[in-house]
Formats: structure tokens, sequence, C-alpha cells
């Protein structure tokens, strides 16, 4: 619970909130009061301010809680996910500072604009009405426009930029489409209200099964689920690498989590409708996540491509509709973002005489200059490959248990199989570091603690979720069982 | 019985040892040098403790002993559960008993990247012994699936000029099959549980489900084999790996296939098991007759016993699907006695390649005259493959031929031309390397076996002749546990006998066991 008195009842949700949306302007103002650009105070004070939010928000009680009249909810699965996206978002501007330093990027918008667009991702997971579910993901949105676009002077990132926006923006008008249809059938934008509108009968009218396709794409859009995938590899390479990190840690969270949301609430009598959509979807992202990594030769590319498939798992999950596949998919988000954060941590060491390389090729023979790098390396991708005794195993193997409860064994073979052809490319990345001979010039070695801290995290928790898996267990089922009610 | 977890102490004890190793330091000679070291040392007191542990096993006795159990994933009900029987009590025995021998053998072929060649191959026998030991499907699939790390890595570091190839092929095409078995693992989870104890005794899956899980179950089993067709990744992998790799992968991973059709395909899905036996038995037959027949036109002496090993692992799979004492006593001897067999002889290739850096069979020639004693131990060998009385080649394949005869005689008789084309592939190779006459100057200047030589063959000979003049030392402890599974399948014929109309669907055939002799 939140103690302080004086916050009216109903506004006790939307505090962490508050709070954050201060922080950051007050953050704004501090940056531009000093008139040197001082990117590392302003950038560690974020950080700061991201973590003591998730403090707050994960002292809140258990218990479902509703405010601002029913526009926002908290409950323990919006608590968990809120501290996924606030982490998310501190480790991926901890890995900042050294990189932004090397590439004259060092304003200090950069960790404004995330920690807007953090706040936004909050609104989108605690939203509870579908207006301020729009306003979660514009104020997530635009930030984001502009982080990919950062690097003005390189054609790359500009074009990531735009590309981002014009796709994004048809993704919302999308989006607000299916709200108005929605709002024009049930009368109402309230999700409570909606879930009691929108009965099996309910769902058999066109305009709401369009209404909540609509939605539904808004939201795949976001997420990068194929085929609304187009703008991930292109963004994800033309990006400044961090801002890419942080395009593939966090956001993907958040719209996974308003994706949960929604279809365990107000579509959850619709299920038969919105059923074939995430199949869809999830057979998509699963194919074209293992079969157009094939032929990347860029590390960013591959990730991205990855991560496209790794969301085909994760939607997996959201077509079981059973409490197990809820839970599943928030192992799994969580151990995507573990895994990612290692890997993007190795992209971001990657450099060879100070300047950024990113393709494959370039990690050649690292297993003998930085044995320890490459090992870590290959840990990562075998957890991405879904091979035991790591915890990216666990991740799908739950997310297959609840698709095989759910007796959708089709899906499940068509699962395995892309997971097969996907452990084809991380395989590559392994054979390139160990198997081929090095480059004429090794990579430089990382003198940056907070890579290696995140790398090191990242590695422990692969290695030993087998050991000890209860706590995110534990947190999982809780969450699970919060959208149950 | 101990009062300590002895089977999780020898399943992590490897993994000790690869701790030490990652603490050492220094220059790369010394580390070479240390790592070696731990690595034997470590491998050769899992070894002593597993014998311990056989010294404690009470051979009379059909259940698991030494059994470790408890909850694991809180919210799935998955156990952490070892325990060994007379039937894995062997496998693990066979594993640790070989790792010591391959990390001797790399002693000296290894030279580069020693400490991460004997870091992988610890975590590999941790991978091994923890899955014959698994008594959770979960797990056991954990531990077979986590094979394919190490051993990709052994294959791709450390191989030969196809190394690339040959360790992507391995790791896809088993990865290919074992991600059925996961999925039919699941499948079981939802029906009842995956504690493989359980599932065995009590017979909850209808005959339908059976079918498919079966299928499963087998394209796992059947690439780890390997059964025809899916044998192709073998050769490759065999071929490229360094000789370590190549004897591990022969003497232990191979069995894998096999132990799994033991340990869960015949208990756990026993209708299917019956009614897919045939096309097992044909085959395993186009296996022993089309591989030894490929075998035979070999250039390669590695490809040439890979291929041998598929010929052999045939006997092993119409041995199991015999389904009477003999077949699965005579399918786990042959799969024991290939074990040491098949090692010994990527061994003898070993010897020879670290000499000459070549497989190529036309290459050599006259070796019994420069060197003798090789000779002799690679002709010991070859007799124990051939299946020659005396060695331990012969008690297998003769209890399998038995077990198959009172199946199905065709099968048998097309058996028994295996062990023919046996002998005439492996005199003919044994023929062209070590008799002719030594006219190649690079030949003529081998040297005979060394001491490290002598002392990684010495426990084979003596164990092939062992098994061979006295198996009942190794028959005796395994039997009551094949009696077990072979008690089920004869129970269930005589219902099948006595009531045709209620023995099926399998519902109803609990409640008819209990009224059964």
């Amino acid at each position: 619970m939140i103690p302080p008195v004086f916050v009216a009842p109903s506004l006790a949700v939307a505090f962490p909130l508050i709070f954050l949306a201060g922080m950051s302007l007050m953050l704004l103002l501090l940056g531009v009061a000093r008139k040197t650009e001082d990117f590392k105070s302003v950038n560690n004070l974020a950080i700061f301010s991201l973590l003591a939010v998730a403090i707050v928000v994960a002292r809140f009680s258990d218990e479902r809680m509703e405010g601002l009249n029913g526009l926002f909810v908290s409950d323990p699965f919006a608590i968990l996910m809120q501290i996924m996206v606030l982490v998310g978002a501190a480790v991926a501007l901890s890995m900042t500072p050294r990189y932004v330093e090397r590439e004259r990027l060092m304003r200090i918008e950069y960790p404004i604009l995330v920690m807007l667009s953090t706040l936004g991702m909050m609104v989108m997971i605690t939203s509870n009405d579908l207006m301020t579910l729009y306003l979660g993901i514009e104020l997530q949105s635009l930030p984001l426009y502009v982080l990919a676009a950062m690097q003005r002077d390189t054609v790359k990132s500009t074009e990531a930029g735009l590309k981002y926006f014009i796709l994004g923006a048809l993704s919302s008008g999308m989006l607000l489409y299916g709200c108005s249809l929605l709002y024009g059938y049930a009368g109402t934008t309230n999700y409570t209200a909606l879930q009691l509108a929108l009965t099996a009968e309910a769902g058999m009218a066109p305009g709401v099964v369009v209404g909540m396709v609509l939605l539904m794409i808004g939201i795949a859009f976001k997420l990068a689920a194929a085929p609304f995938h187009m703008w991930v590899p292109d963004v994800y390479e033309g990006a400044p690498t961090s801002v890419t990190a942080f395009f593939a840690l966090v956001p993907k969270i958040a719209a996974l989590a308003l994706m949960i949301r929604l279809l365990s609430g107000p579509f959850e009598n619709m299920v038969d409708q919105w059923r074939q959509v995430i199949i869809i979807l999830s057979v998509l992202s699963m194919a074209v996540g293992a079969i157009a990594a094939i032929a990347q030769t860029n590390i960013k590319r591959l990730l991205a491509y990855s991560s496209i498939g790794h969301v085909g798992f994760a939607l997996l999950g959201l077509a079981a509709d059973n409490a197990e596949g809820a839970r599943a998919v928030i192992v799994y988000a969580m151990f995507y973002m573990v895994m990612t954060a290692g890997a993007f941590a190795i992209v971001l060491m990657m450099k060879r005489k100070d300047r950024m390389v990113e393709q494959i090729a370039d990690l050649a023979g690292l297993a003998r200059s930085q044995p320890l790098v490459a090992a870590a390396m290959t840990i990562i991708m075998f957890s991405m490959a879904g091979i035991p005794p790591l915890a990216g195993f666990f991740s799908k193997l739950f997310v297959f248990q609840a698709i095989i409860d759910a007796q959708l064994y089709a899906l499940a073979v068509f699962g395995v199989i892309a997971s097969v052809v996907s452990a084809y490319y991380y395989l590559r990345v392994i054979k390139v570091m160990y198997f081929d001979d090095p480059a004429d010039e090794a990579l430089d070695r990382s003198n940056d603690p907070a890579l290696t801290g995140v790398l090191t995290i990242s590695v422990a928790v692969l290695l030993f979720f087998i050991i000890l898996p209860t706590s995110v267990l534990t947190w999982a089922r809780e969450a699970a069982a919060a959208l149950a009610q | 019985m101990l009062d300590f977890p002895i089977l999780s102490l020898i399943t992590f004890l490897p993994l000790v040892g690869v701790l030490f190793i990652l603490l050492i330091q220094g220059e790369e000679a010394v580390v070479a040098r240390n790592a070696r070291n731990t690595a034997l040392l470590t491998s050769i007191f899992t070894f002593l403790l597993s014998l311990y542990m056989y010294a404690g096993f009470d051979p009379t006795a059909a259940g698991f002993q030494f059994v470790e159990s408890r909850q694991w994933f809180p919210g799935y009900n998955i156990k952490y559960a070892l325990g060994v029987d007379g039937i894995s009590i062997f496998f693990v025995l066979l594993s640790t008993f070989l790792t010591p021998i391959c990390i001797l053998a790399s002693w000296e072929s290894i030279k580069h990247r020693v400490k991460e060649f004997m870091i992988a191959f610890l975590v590999l026998e941790t991978t091994m012994i923890g899955m014959f030991c698994a008594l959770d499907l979960v797990l056991f699939y954990i531990f077979f699936e986590a094979v394919l790390i190490p051993m990709f890595l052994i294959i791709g570091v450390w191989g030969g000029k196809r190394r690339i190839y040959a360790s992507f092929k391995f790791f896809l095409y088993t990865l290919l099959g074992s991600v059925l078995l996961l999925l039919a693992i699941l499948v079981l989870y939802q029906i009842a549980s995956t504690d493989i104890v359980a599932l065995s005794t009590v017979e909850t899956v209808p005959v339908d489900i059976q079918k498919w899980l079966w299928l499963a179950f087998f394209a796992s089993f059947a690439v780890k084999v390997p059964m025809w067709p899916v044998h192709t990744w073998l050769p490759d992998a065999h071929v490229e790996a360094p000789t370590a790799g190549s004897v591990i992968l022969a003497g232990v991973l191979l069995k894998m296939g096999g132990y799994g059709f033991i340990r869960l395909s015949l208990p756990i899905l026993p209708d299917a098991t019956v009614y897919f036996a045939p096309m097992v038995f044909w085959l395993s037959v186009v296996a022993v007759v089309y591989t030894s027949l490929v075998a035979l036109v070999q250039e390669d002496m590695k490809k040439l016993i890979a291929y041998s090993s598929i010929a052999h692992m045939g006997f092993v799979t119409i041995g199991i699907f015999s389904l009477n004492q003999q077949g699965l006593e005579g399918a786990m001897f042959q799969m024991l006695s290939h074990g040491v067999v098949s090692a010994a002889l990527f061994l003898c290739v070993g010897v020879i390649y670290d000499r000459l850096h070549t497989r190529e069979i036309s290459r050599y020639g006259g070796l019994v005259k420069n060197m003798p004693r090789y000779a002799a131990v690679f002709m010991l060998f070859t007799m124990a493959s051939i299946g020659l009385p005396g060695t331990s080649g012969f008690v297998g394949e003769f209890l399998v031929m038995i077990g198959i005869y009172q199946v199905n005689t065709l099968i048998a008789f097309l058996t028994a031309t295996g062990v023919i084309l046996g002998a005439a592939y492996m005199l003919y190779l044994y023929k062209r390397v070590v008799f002719g006459e030594l006219t190649k100057s690079d030949v003529r200047s081998m040297k005979d076996i060394d001491k490290r030589e002598i002392m990684i063959f010495a426990p084979l000979v003596i164990l092939v002749l062992w098994m061979g003049i006295y198996p009942a030392s190794f028959l005796q402890p395994m039997a009551p546990a094949i009696r077990k599974i072979v008690t089920q399948f004869e129970t269930r014929q005589q219902n099948m006998i006595a009531a045709p109309t209620t023995a099926l669907p399998t519902g109803a055939v609990p409640a008819v066991q209990e009224n059964a002799p």
C-alpha cells in the first residue's frame, strides 16, 4: 500500500505515474538550466527515478484497485509488468553512457525521452479504459520515434525514425478506429463494462469483431508480431545501438501486457474470435523469426528477427487461453528480457579500434581473444534457441505445456519445428565465435563495468534458474491468477 | 542403501571438476597440463564413486535403488528424481568408465584449447550420467538434450576438415527428433504425470494416443540410435569428431536411444510398442544388411566403423522389440559390448591417426611388422566386433538372435546375415591395414603403442574378454529389471488370449492385471 494519507484513494493507483511524470519534467528543467550538457548526472538521476518508482510499485497491495474513476487499475499482473518495464528501462539506460559518449549523442533529452516512453508503457499496463489505453500507447510511441532518429546526421537513423513514425501512426489510426467501433457497439470504453457488454453473442456482430481485430492489429504493430513486423529490422539496424537495446527490451513487454490484459478482460468471452487472430500472428511470427533471420549478417538485424520469433512463441501461450498460458507468457517475457539485455550488452561491447562494429563476422575468433565474453554469448544463444538446462528452455517448455493443455497439437508441432529452424542461426553465431579463424584484428576489450555487470547478471539468471526456479514462477503465477479474477 | 544422495554426487561431481578447471590461470602450457590432470582425476574419482555405488547395489531387486526425489518447479508437477535399476546402472558405469579413457586418449592429440576441451568433456559426462539416472521425464529430457551442447562444441572446435557441417548436422538432426519427444512428454504430463516409475507401472494412456506418443518417442530415439534411414548424421559426426569425441559418441551417446526405448517406450507405451514392433524389425534389418554393405566399400576407417556401429545398433533394436527376456538381455548386452568395442576400435584408429594424420585405409598396410602389439590389440577388438565366441560381441548377438527367433524366424535369418557381413568388412579392414607388405616409408617409421596407450587399452581388453568369457556377472544384475518389463508384456498377451474383448482399450487393463497371476 501507499502510506501517504493525503493522496486521495482513487489517485493511489496513478501515484507512481504522476511521480515519474514529475521527475522527468524536473530532469528536463535541470538539464536545460545547466547549460553544459551534463548527460551523466541526468542519466543517473533517470535511472534512480525509474528504480524508485519500481520500488514504490512493488510495495503496492496485491488487491485489485481501480483509480481515477476506473481509468486505471492495479493488480499483481500490472505490478509485475510495471516492474519489468521500469527495470528494463533502467538497465537500458545504464548501458547507454559510454556508447553515447563515443557516438557524440550526449543529449540530456535521451534519458528523459526514455523516461517519458516508460511512463507511457506504465499507462498502457495499468489502463482500464480504451481512452487510457490510447493515451498510453501514444505517450509510449512518440518518444520512441524521436529516439530512433537521435543520430540525426546519419541517413540510416533518420530513415529508421521516419519509417517507425509512419508505420506507428498507421497502427495508431487502426487502433483508434477499433476503439471507436467497440465504443459504438458497447456504449462504453471501460474494460469492466466492455467485458459485460461483449458477450459471446455480441461477439458475433461483425462490427465488434472488426473493432477487436483492429485493436489487436494496433497492438501487434507495437509488439512487432508478423505480419506487422516490417519496420522492426530497419529500425533496429538504423537506430543507435543503445536505443535498439531499449526498443528490444521494454516496449514489447508493455504491448504484450496490454494484449494479455485485453484478451483476458474485455474480450474474455470472444475467445473463438480472437484465438484465430493470435494463432495467425503467432505462426507467422515464428516462421518469419525462424526463416528470415538465417540470411542476416548484421547482428542487430539478427536480433530483430530473433525478437519477432520470440514474440511468436510468447503469443502461443496466449492462444492457449488458460491460466498456464498466461503464466507461461509472463515467464517467457521475463527470460526474453534477460536474454535480450545480455545479448545487447555484448553488441554494445563490439568495437574495434574504438569504433562500433555490428557484423556477425566481426565476432570471429572471439573465443580466443575474449573467452569469457564468448562463453557468455554462447550461453545466451543456446538459451534463445531453447536448449536445456538454460532458462530459455523452460520458458519454451511452459508455453508448450500450456498449448498442449489446450490441445492445440498442430500448433505445438509447428512451434517446435520453428524452434529447431531458429536454432540454426543461433548456432551460427556460436560457430563464428568458436569455429572460425579470428579476423585480422581482434575486438577491443570492453572496459565498461555497466555492460559487464548486465552481462554477468543475465548469464547468471539463465544458468541458475534451473536450481532456483521458485521466485520467478511464484511471481508469474500470482500475476496470472490476478488476470483470471 | 546409502544415506547420502550418491547419484546426485556422481552426476554433478564432474561439474565440480569444471569449477576447478575454470579457476586455473597462468601460462598456456601450464594451464593445459593442469586442466588435463584435473579432468583425469575428476573422472577417475567419479568412476570410483560409481563403482562404490555398484558395490552397494542389490542385484536381485527389480525396482529402482538409491532413489532421490523432491519437488522442483512450484506450480508444476515436475520432480527432481534420480534412481538406478539393473538396466541403467550399467550405462552409468559405462559412462564413468569411458570418460577417463577418453581424457587419456586426448592427452596428446588435443593440442589447442585444452582447458575448454576438458570442460566440455566433463560437462558431457554430467549430462550423460544424469540422463541415465533421471526418473522424471522432464529431467530426462533436460539431460538428453543438454548433451548436444558440449558435443556440438567438441565436434565443431576440435574436429576435422568438415567439422562445421558435421556439427550442425549432428545438432539439428538430433534436436529435431528430440523436440517431438518434448511434446510427447508434455502430453503425458497432461494425461498423468512425468514420473517415469508411476507411468511404467500403471497404464493410463489410451491406445490411440499411445501410437502418436510412441511415434514421437521413436523420432527422437531412432535418430539417436541411429536407425536407418535417419542415420546419415552419424558417419559425418564420427569422421569429423576428434578421437575422444568419436569414442564417447559411439560408446555412450548411441546407447541413449536404446536406453530410451527400454526405459520409456516399452513400459509406458506397451500397446503401441507391440503394434509398431514389426516396423522396427524391418527398419533394423535394413540397417543391419544395408549399412554392413556400405561399410564394406568405405575407404575411410572411421566411416567404416561408424557404419558398423549402425549395423550393430540394428541388433540392439531388434533385441529390444522382440520383447522377451533373451532379446532384451541380448540388446542390453550388445549395447554394453558395443560401447566398449566400438570405443576401442575408434581408439585403435586414433592411435594410427595420431601418427600419420590420415584415416584413409589405403595409406596403411603391413603394420603387423612394425607395430606388433598394436596389431594384437586391434585384432582382439576386430574379433569382438565380428562376434567371435569368447569375446563380448558374441554374447549380445547370440542372445538377440535367440530372442528374435522366438518371434519371427525370417527376421532372425536376415539378422544372421549381418553377422557374416560383419565378419567380411571387419576382416577386410584388418587385412588392408595390418597385413600386407610394409612398403610405404612413412608407415614404416611408425612406432608401436607406448605406455600411455597400453594403459588406455588394458582395461578395455580385460573388459571385452571378461564380458565374453563370463557374461553372467553382467547379465544377472540386469535380469530382474528386464524380467519386470517382459512380465508386463507376457501378462498382456495372456490377457489378450483370455479375454480378447475386454483387454482393449487399456482403460480396463489395470483391473484385469490385478486378477492375473
